[in-house]
């Protein structure tokens, strides 16, 4: 092993239970990395050194003594969506302030049970509200890929930005994400990483900070699959703080990663095969089928024939709930308050002062489609087309087991390549969102640079709590593509 | 009865009424978190992270409160709804944390039912409920603490209520006053509410229209919100009906808006016109599952209701042969009927009504207590009414007692021996007393054999007087007769 930074989080798992490094050490290399590089990538809004470092001596005294869980003594970072006790949580967003929640939500505290340590709070745009992190209160995430050809700052996706830079830029072994239409997977192939969207209702929302309730789902973000498959039966499991979190074992997830391929139905959508895909994204894809079949798969044609509605009605159904979610940062009980001479002014200032452009335009958006007068022409309309897509998904899985497709249309963009005009940025959920909107689980794994040298993701779309089979496809697409490839940015580089 | 009409400058008007009742459900802890729903405490005291809002707290629903607007469904005869959804209802209030309350709109947990009530001239009619619901209260903004800020209290926040709406089946404030105390009367049987309307928690929304005696359909409507007495639900009937002919007869129009009631100067005034109206964006509630409920379920519930007070008033007149009027007044509270019925089991029934509804409701009375705190328990009562019965006492004696009973708390039996009440029925010692009043009386005895037959009682009262009232009076009677006309 030549250097700290290339353990994956399941090969610093064995190497801290052998006792061939501590967690002191890992730790204390991971807290030096973030402050050689963080100043420049961002993806820290607070970073939690001095616990971590107690945190690590503690899991050394466990280590020690042969104890300690299943994630004893690994530095990780937190979407800082997730609320964690003690510890600023900001959502990336001014209105917050300097909220420190007296309480912790169930996925860290999952993570934390199984001694997993907190580097800090990761970067992500304002509210999860983005595709590109730009949109953040605490600056913009810069994906630690640099084109081949150019200097220029690239966007690490979004909204999960900071934790797919953390990961890709080696400052972390693994991260929490958070994933509404897209949020995981689409940092996660900007980034080179691999990524997990469960199923809707298989980690718990409790004290995740609410953007579209009934589409966010938590996964872990890591560097291979193993590594998320390890994270994900930690986060996982039934929580009766949340209605909608669902009530089923949580399965030994890294167990089902060895199942290969044979036999299994790969279906691909006709409909995602959109006008002006590039012809990169075209290429990486077919390589996918071919490794599949390779594999012994059998590749399938299918259709889900309400994708084109998806985008439109992910955005309606969204930005509604978002709406409503929002309405809580009043300025009233905690967060940012700026006065104002009665109630509607306090209300009127302390939103304008609070929230960022993304985020303002979204709550207009949502207030719109709820309105007297709208609702049934957007809102009902989306949760109608909502419906179809998820019949897609359940018409397709009579005849295959999952369903290969590109994680986004394009490769990272740099910072000033963002399109001025929002809705282009909304397109690059296009191959997200519907997943989302069906609840069914997802991931993405890194598959190969495009010609620029930035990374390109595969996804994989699952059946309704069967992220077995997807981590066993996954897996036989992470053999065959062989990602290797490091980003400019990485810990193990010296400056 | 006559309807009730108001009578304008060019003719009779009918009165339309429809109520929305906020009942607050009895539970431990509030509807979707585990925070304490008891009334009272110092402010911000009963508050759970969700019911303050915080970011990511999440809605549970509270499995009792659903059981509690179950029976309340069923108390009303109404359809139970074995799906049901919440919604949120938004707007922006600084005593409503999440800028939405979690309502019942399209889909409610209870549908359609009647509630009968009867008017006092004994008519019955029933009126139609149109759905009840289960919602979230807001907390509670305090603005006269200070000149320049209002204060927040989240105590009730989260709290759960059932709305509970009526078809516009009223026609007079007589009828929406029998109508809320029926409602309170039935939900106070369930346990569902404790219908205490000083604490706020029953408050009724009332919609008011008035149309022209023998007109098809219904005006515009206006509704008057938050009224937390019956008293002033008849008032603001009254005086909001009154308002509306006053306007229809000048020509003016009414718009449809949402007012308040003055008691003080009994009027009511503008809230908000419909252009101000609240656009809530109802959507349903996506943190919550749709509640489905079991049949089965509802069933055990029904099956573990109390008696209905239409139920026990029946059965009153037939076990205990009360009158109509009687078993209405013993029915009013279940406590009242719970009371009655343990004096009156096993005992003489009559003697048990007239007591309870004379001189034992005038000593309840006259000591400001309630049937829950009364002085005297069934138990006593129950006994002292056998003391009657087996002529130990006899009435008088007993009214004495049971004054004494109100003051002491001391058993009637113990009361009777301390004061040597009991009542005499030697013969010998009657006799003894009447001769000496016919000797020392000798010019009425005279007059009375005369055919002066009034004169009778006054030999009665002077035995009464000589044995300190503890005579049987029927012995004092018959020995009279028989000495008077030896």
């Amino acid at each position: 092993m030549s250097s700290i930074f290339d353990y994956t989080l399941a090969s610093a798992r064995e190497a801290l239970r052998a006792r061939k490094v501590s967690a002191v050490e890992l730790v204390d290399a991971h807290i030096e990395a973030i402050e050689r590089l963080d100043g420049g990538l961002n993806s820290f809004i607070t970073r939690t050194p001095e616990q971590a470092r107690l945190a690590a001596k503690e899991a050394d005294t466990l280590l020690a003594k042969g104890e300690g869980g299943s994630l004893c003594g690994l530095p990780i970072g937190i979407k800082d969506l997730f609320a964690t006790e003690g510890v600023r949580t900001t959502a990336a967003s001014k209105i917050l302030g300097n909220f420190v929640p007296p309480y912790e939500s169930t996925v860290t505290a999952n993570l934390k049970r199984d001694g997993a340590i907190s580097l800090g709070k990761l970067n992500l745009d304002e509210f999860a509200m983005g595709s590109t992190n730009l949109t953040s209160a605490f600056g913009g995430v810069e994906n630690p890929w640099k084109r081949r050809d150019s200097d220029a700052k690239l966007v690490p996706g979004g909204s999960s930005g900071g934790s797919a830079a953390a990961v890709a830029a080696g400052l972390v072994l693994g991260a929490t994400g958070t994933d509404t239409g897209g949020s995981i997977r689409q940092p996660a192939a900007f980034c080179g990483i691999t990524g997990i969207k469960p199923t809707y209702g298989r980690c718990s929302r409790f004290g995740t900070i609410a953007f579209a309730s009934s589409l966010d789902q938590a996964g872990p973000m890591a560097r291979n699959l193993q590594d998320c498959a390890i994270l994900l039966e930690s986060m996982a499991g039934f929580d009766p703080k949340d209605s909608t979190s669902v009530n089923k074992p949580v399965p030994h997830y890294e167990a089902a990663l060895g199942r290969g391929v044979k036999g299994l139905k790969v279906g691909i959508p006709k409909e995602y095969r959109i006008d002006g895909l590039p012809a990169e994204i075209e290429a990486i894809w077919q390589q996918g089928i071919n490794w599949l079949k390779e594999a012994g798969a059998e590749v399938v044609d299918i259709s889900l024939p309400h994708t084109k509605y998806g985008l439109p009605a992910y955005y309606i159904a969204a930005l509604a709930e978002a709406s409503s979610n929002l309405a809580r940062y009043d300025g009233v009980r905690f967060g940012e308050r700026v006065k104002g001479d009665s109630l509607d002014a306090l209300y009127e200032a302390t939103r304008a002062a609070g929230f960022g452009d993304e985020v303002k335009r979204r709550i207009l958006l949502g207030t719109y489609v709820l309105s007297s007068g709208y609702y049934d022409a957007y809102y009902l309309r989306a949760q109608k087309v909502r419906t179809l897509l998820q019949r897609d998904f359940l018409k397709a899985y009579e005849t295959v087991d999952v369903i290969l497709a590109p994680t986004a249309p394009s490769g990272a963009f740099a910072w000033d390549e963002k399109p001025t005009d929002p809705v282009q940025v909304y397109l690059n959920d296009v191959f997200t969102v519907p997943a989302s909107m069906a609840g069914v689980p997802a991931l993405s794994i890194p598959a190969g640079l495009d010609s620029r040298g930035v990374p390109l993701g595969l996804q994989l779309i699952g059946r309704f709590f069967d992220e077995e089979t997807l981590l066993a496809a996954g897996s036989v697409l992470e053999k065959a593509a062989s990602f290797t490839h490091r980003p400019t940015i990485h810990a193990g580089v010296s400056a | 009865m006559s309807a009730y009409r108001i009578t304008g400058e060019t003719g009779e008007w009918e009165v339309i009424v429809g109520l929305e009742v906020h009942a607050q459900i009895v539970s431990q802890s509030k509807l979707f978190s585990g925070a304490s729903a008891e009334y009272g405490g110092e402010p911000n005291t009963h508050v759970s992270l969700v019911d303050a809002g915080f970011p990511g707290m999440l809605p549970v629903l509270n499995r009792e409160c659903v059981a509690q607007a179950v029976r309340t469904g069923l108390g009303l005869r109404a359809q139970i709804n074995l799906f049901s959804r919440f919604d949120r209802k938004n707007y922006f209030y600084a005593d409503l944390p999440t800028g939405y309350q979690i309502s019942q709109f399209e889909h409610p947990i209870v549908g359609k039912g009647t509630v009968e009530i009867e008017l006092s001239d004994g008519e019955v009619r029933h009126i139609g409920v149109t759905r009840m619901h289960m919602e979230q209260d807001a907390g509670k903004s305090i603005h006269d603490q200070d000149p320049t800020r209002s204060f927040i209290d989240l105590n009730r926040a989260g709290v759960a209520l059932m709305e509970i709406v009526s078809e516009p089946d009223i026609r007079s404030p007589e009828e929406a006053g029998a109508y809320l105390r029926k409602l309170r009367q039935i939900l106070r049987y369930l346990g569902t509410c404790d219908g205490n309307m000083e604490e706020g928690s029953m408050r009724a929304d009332v919609n008011v229209s008035v149309r022209r005696e023998g007109e098809e359909g219904y005006r515009t409507r206006c509704e008057i919100k938050n009224v937390n007495s019956v008293r002033f639900v008849m008032q603001a009937i009254e005086v909001e009906a009154q308002r509306q002919v006053d306007i229809w007869e000048s020509g003016g129009e009414i718009d449809q808006e949402t007012r308040l009631f003055d008691h003080v100067k009994s009027e009511t005034r503008s809230l908000r016109t419909k252009e101000d109206a609240h656009d809530y964006r109802y959507f349903p509630e996506p943190d919550l599952l749709p509640l489905v409920i079991e049949q089965s379920w509802v069933d055990e519930l029904k099956a573990a209701l109390p008696e209905l007070p239409e139920d026990k008033r029946a059965r009153l007149e037939k076990e205990y042969g009360v009158s109509r009027y009687e078993s209405g007044v013993l029915t009013a509270e279940q406590s009242v009927a719970d009371f009655y019925e343990t004096v009156a089991r096993g005992a003489d029934a009559r003697l048990a009504t007239n007591w309870i509804l004379g001189d034992f409701f005038a000593a309840l009375n006259r000591t400001g207590r309630s049937i829950e705190d009364s002085p005297v328990s069934a138990e006593a009562l129950r006994e002292l009414l056998a003391l009657i019965s087996d002529s130990t006492i006899n009435g008088k004696i007993a009214k004495e007692v049971l004054e004494d009973m109100v003051e002491t708390g001391e058993r009637a039996s113990v009361i009777v021996d301390r004061k040597g009440l009991r009542q005499v029925t030697d013969t010998g010692a009657i006799e003894a007393a009447i001769n000496d009043i016919l000797a020392a009386n000798a010019d009425k005895v005279a007059e009375y054999k005369s055919g002066k037959d009034k004169l009778f009682g006054f030999f009665v009262g002077q035995t009464m007087k000589a044995m300190k009232g503890k005579a049987n009076p029927a012995m004092v009677n018959e020995l009279l007769k028989k000495l008077l006309t030896a």
